[in-house]
C-alpha cells in the first residue's frame, strides 16, 4: 500500500494538546503530588544521613539521590518504582478514551494519518514526563545547594543530566506499554489493570522470578564452577528483561562513579584496579550504554507493537 | 453539467463470511442533498466509513472528489467533513477549544481558524456557550457543535451520519434547514438517516439500502411510483359500499386496501378523487371523508421491505 502525505501533520499540535490536557488533569497532578512527597523525604533523609557520616565526597549531589536513610528508600529507588507509575497513568486511556469518548472518528476525519495521533499521545506524555524530572531534578539540586552549601560540580551536572535522560527512557517504556494496553483493551479500567499487573510482576516479583527460572534453564551443579557461573548468567539475562533492573543498573552505574562492571567480576579483572577510584564520566557512560540502549530498544519495540495493533483496528466511535 | 464528487463502483466491505456492504454502485453529484436510508445494520455507516477511508473496502473502487480515499486520505480528509452519529468532543474543553483543536489539526493558520470559528458558532447558535466546557452541552447542542466543525473546515462535502438521531422535532427541523442552506451554497451533503419524512423533505436522491445492497436509488417521487404502483395515496371512509368492488373500473387506480381502523387507501397514479367520490356516491355509499397525500417515503420504505421479507420468506 502506498500513502501519499507526511505521516507526520499534525503531529506537533495533537502532542501540544496531550501535553496540556496532562499538565491540567488531575490526574497527573496527584502523582506528582505522590513523587513530590517522596522525593522530598527521601532527599531530606539523605541530607541527614551525609552530614553525619560523610566528611568529604566529591560526589555529594550525586549522593543525595542514592543515600537511603532507613526507613526510607533512597530518591532513585523510589523513581524507579513510580517513574513506571507516571508512565502508567499518563497513557492507560490514550486510544481507548477516544474511543469512549467518540471522538476517534473526527480525529481520525481530519488530514492526518493515525500514526500521527499516536506518536503525538507518546511524544505529549514524554513531554511532561520530562518537564516534570527536569523539574525535580532542579529542585533537588537546589535544596542541595541550600542544605550543603556548596554547588555541584560540572561533573555532577553531567551525571545528573545524563540520569535524567535514563529515566526518561526508563518513563518512556511505560508509557509504551500503557499506550500498547490501552490499544488493545477497549475499555481504560482494563488498561490500567493491565499495566499495574505488569508493573507489579517487574518491579516486585521479577527479581525472585529471574533466578528461578535461572535455575530452571540451566540447572547449576555444585562441583561444577563453570555450570554456576552459566546459571548467574543466565539468571542475570532474565533479570535484565525487566526495564526496572536496566534501569537500576544504569543508575548504579551513573550516580556511584566507583561502579566498574554491572555484571560478575571475577578477580583477575580487577587485578591492578585501584579499589574505590571513581571512573571518568565517559567510561560510566560506555557502561550504561547497554543498559540505555536496551530501555531504548524496549521503547520502540513496545510502540511499534502498539502502532501495528491500532493501524488495523476499525474506526467505528 | 454535473460533476460527480462521489463514485462508488461494485463496492464489497466483507466482516468475516458476512458481507457489511455487498456491491454498491453509487455517484453523488456536486452540490445535490443525497439520503442513505435503510434498516439497522443494512450498510450505511460502514458506506460512510469506507468513503471517508476509515476502514479498507474488500473489494471495489471509491473516488471521492477524485482521490481514493484509502490510499489519499488526506487528500479527502482535507476536504470532507464528517459528522459521525453519536459525535464526541472533548468534555473538559470549550467548545471554542473543541474546534480550535480540530482547526490546529487541519494546519489552519489561527487567525483565519478564529474568525471562521465565530462565524461557524454563529451560524449553529452556539456563540453564546461558545466558552462553556462541552460537558454541559445538550445533545442537540453537540450535534450542531458537530455541524460548526464542518463549517469551520470549509469543507465541500459533507457526510453526516444519522444528523438528527435524537434531536426534538424543532431542533430537527433546525439542522436540515441548515443543511438545505449549506447546500444551497454549493456544499454536497451526504446523509443517513431512518427519519424519511425528513430524509423525503431536504433529499434530492435517495438510496434505499438493504442487507448491503442498494435496493432503490432515485429522486424520491420517482422511487414511489416505482415501489407503490402510484404517486399518489388518497384516504377515504365511506359506509355503506365496498370501496374497492365500486371503484374497480376506474383508471389510474393501483392497490386498494382497508386498514383496522376502516380507512381505505387507494394508491393511483393520477388525482381520482372526483371519480371515486363520485363512484361511492352511485353506488349508494355515505362518503364520510375523503383526504389525499402524496405518497411519501414512509410508505416506499414499509413497502419496499414487507417486499423483500415476502421474497425472503
Ligand atoms: N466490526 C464489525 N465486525 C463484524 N461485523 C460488523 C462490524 N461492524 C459492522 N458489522 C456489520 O455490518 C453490518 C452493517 O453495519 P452498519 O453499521 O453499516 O449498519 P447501519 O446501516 O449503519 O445501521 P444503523 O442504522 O443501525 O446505524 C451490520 O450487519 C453489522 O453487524
Ligand atoms: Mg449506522
Amino acid at each position: 500500500m502506498q500513502r501519499k502525505g507526511s505521516p507526520f501533520t499534525g503531529l506537533a499540535s495533537v502532542a501540544m494538546k496531550e501535553a496540556a490536557d496532562h499538565m491540567t488533569s488531575p490526574r497527573m497532578h496527584l502523582v506528582m503530588l505522590l513523587i513530590l512527597l517522596t522525593a522530598l523525604g527521601s532527599i531530606y533523609g539523605a541530607l541527614g544521613e551525609i552530614k553525619s557520616t560523610v566528611s568529604e565526597d566529591p560526589f555529594i549531589f550525586l549522593r543525595l539521590l542514592t543515600t537511603a536513610k532507613q526507613p526510607l528508600p533512597s530518591f532513585v529507588t523510589f523513581l524507579g518504582f513510580l517513574l513506571p507509575l507516571i508512565g502508567i497513568a499518563l497513557a492507560f486511556d490514550g486510544i481507548n478514551g477516544e474511543y469512549s469518548r467518540r471522538t476517534m472518528s473526527r480525529i481520525l476525519s481530519q488530514p492526518i494519518y493515525r500514526d500521527a495521533l499516536l506518536a503525538g499521545k507518546f511524544l505529549g506524555g514524554l513531554l511532561v514526563i520530562g518537564i516534570c524530572l527536569v523539574t525535580l531534578w532542579l529542585l533537588i539540586t537546589g535544596m542541595g545547594i541550600l542544605m550543603l552549601g556548596l554547588p555541584p560540580s560540572g561533573e555532577e551536572i553531567l551525571r545528573g543530566l545524563t540520569f535524567l535522560l535514563v529515566s526518561l527512557a526508563y518513563a518512556g517504556v511505560w508509557l509504551a506499554i500503557s499506550l500498547f494496553f490501552s490499544t488493545v483493551f477497549k475499555s481504560p479500567a482494563t488498561a490500567a489493570l493491565a499495566g499495574l499487573t505488569l508493573w507489579m510482576v517487574f518491579t516486585l516479583f521479577w527479581g525472585m522470578i529471574a533466578p528461578l527460572a535461572a535455575s530452571g534453564i540451566a540447572p547449576a551443579d555444585p562441583f561444577n564452577q563453570m555450570s554456576i557461573i552459566h546459571q548467574a548468567e543466565v539468571g542475570q539475562a532474565i533479570a535484565r528483561i525487566s526495564p526496572n533492573t536496566l534501569f537500576n543498573e544504569a543508575t548504579i552505574a551513573i550516580l556511584n562513579p566507583q561502579t566498574r562492571s554491572l555484571g560478575l567480576v571475577f578477580a583477575y579483572q580487577m587485578e591492578r584496579a585501584v579499589m574505590g577510584m571513581p571512573l571518568p564520566f565517559g567510561q560510566s557512560a560506555l557502561l550504561i550504554w547497554p543498559e540505555l540502549s536496551g530501555l531504548l530498544a524496549a521503547m520502540v519495540v513496545v510502540y511499534t507493537a502498539a502502532y501495528v495493533t491500532f493501524q488495523r483496528q476499525e474506526i467505528r466511535a | 453539467m454535473s460533476t460527480p464528487v462521489i463514485e462508488v463502483k461494485g463496492l464489497r466491505k466483507t466482516y468475516g463470511p458476512n458481507a457489511a456492504v455487498d456491491g454498491l454502485d453509487l455517484t453523488v453529484n456536486k452540490g445535490e442533498i443525497f439520503g442513505l436510508l435503510g434498516p439497522n445494520g443494512a450498510g450505511k455507516t460502514t458506506t460512510i466509513l469506507l468513503m471517508l477511508g476509515l476502514t479498507e473496502a474488500s473489494e471495489g473502487e471509491i473516488r471521492v472528489l477524485g482521490h481514493d480515499p484509502f490510499r489519499e486520505p488526506l487528500a479527502v480528509k482535507q476536504r470532507v467533513g464528517y459528522l459521525p452519529d453519536a459525535v464526541g468532543f472533548y468534555d473538559n474543553m470549550t467548545a471554542r477549544e473543541n474546534l480550535a483543536f480540530m482547526a490546529r489539526l487541519q494546519d489552519m493558520p489561527s487567525s483565519t481558524a478564529q474568525m471562521r470559528i465565530d462565524e461557524a458558532l454563529l451560524r449553529v447558535r452556539l456563540a453564546h456557550v461558545a466558552d462553556k466546557r462541552v460537558a454541559t452541552f445538550s445533545r442537540g447542542m453537540r450535534q450542531r457543535l458537530g455541524i460548526a466543525d464542518i463549517l469551520v473546515k470549509g469543507a465541500e462535502l459533507a457526510i453526516l451520519d444519522e444528523p438528527t438521531s435524537g434531536l426534538d422535532p424543532q431542533s430537527t427541523q433546525e439542522l436540515l434547514d441548515l443543511i438545505v442552506k449549506l447546500a444551497s451554497e454549493g456544499m454536497t451533503v451526504v446523509l443517513s438517516s431512518h427519519l424519511l419524512s425528513m430524509v423525503q423533505s431536504i433529499c434530492s436522491r435517495v438510496a434505499l439500502f438493504n442487507k448491503g445492497k442498494i435496493g432503490l436509488i432515485g429522486k424520491v417521487s420517482d422511487l414511489a411510483g416505482e415501489v407503490l404502483g402510484g404517486s399518489y395515496v388518497i384516504e377515504t371512509v365511506a359506509d355503506g359500499c365496498d370501496i374497492a368492488a365500486v371503484t374497480r373500473g376506474i383508471d389510474g387506480i393501483g392497490n386498494v386496501s382497508m386498514s383496522n381502523s376502516g380507512v381505505v387507501r387507494i394508491d393511483a397514479t393520477r388525482d381520482v378523487r372526483g371519480e371515486v367520490a363520485k363512484a361511492i356516491v352511485e353506488a349508494g355509499g355515505m362518503l364520510k371523508q375523503m383526504s389525499m397525500d402524496r405518497s411519501d417515503l414512509d410508505e416506499v420504505y414499509a413497502r419496499y421491505f414487507e417486499r423483500m421479507d415476502s421474497y425472503a420468506a
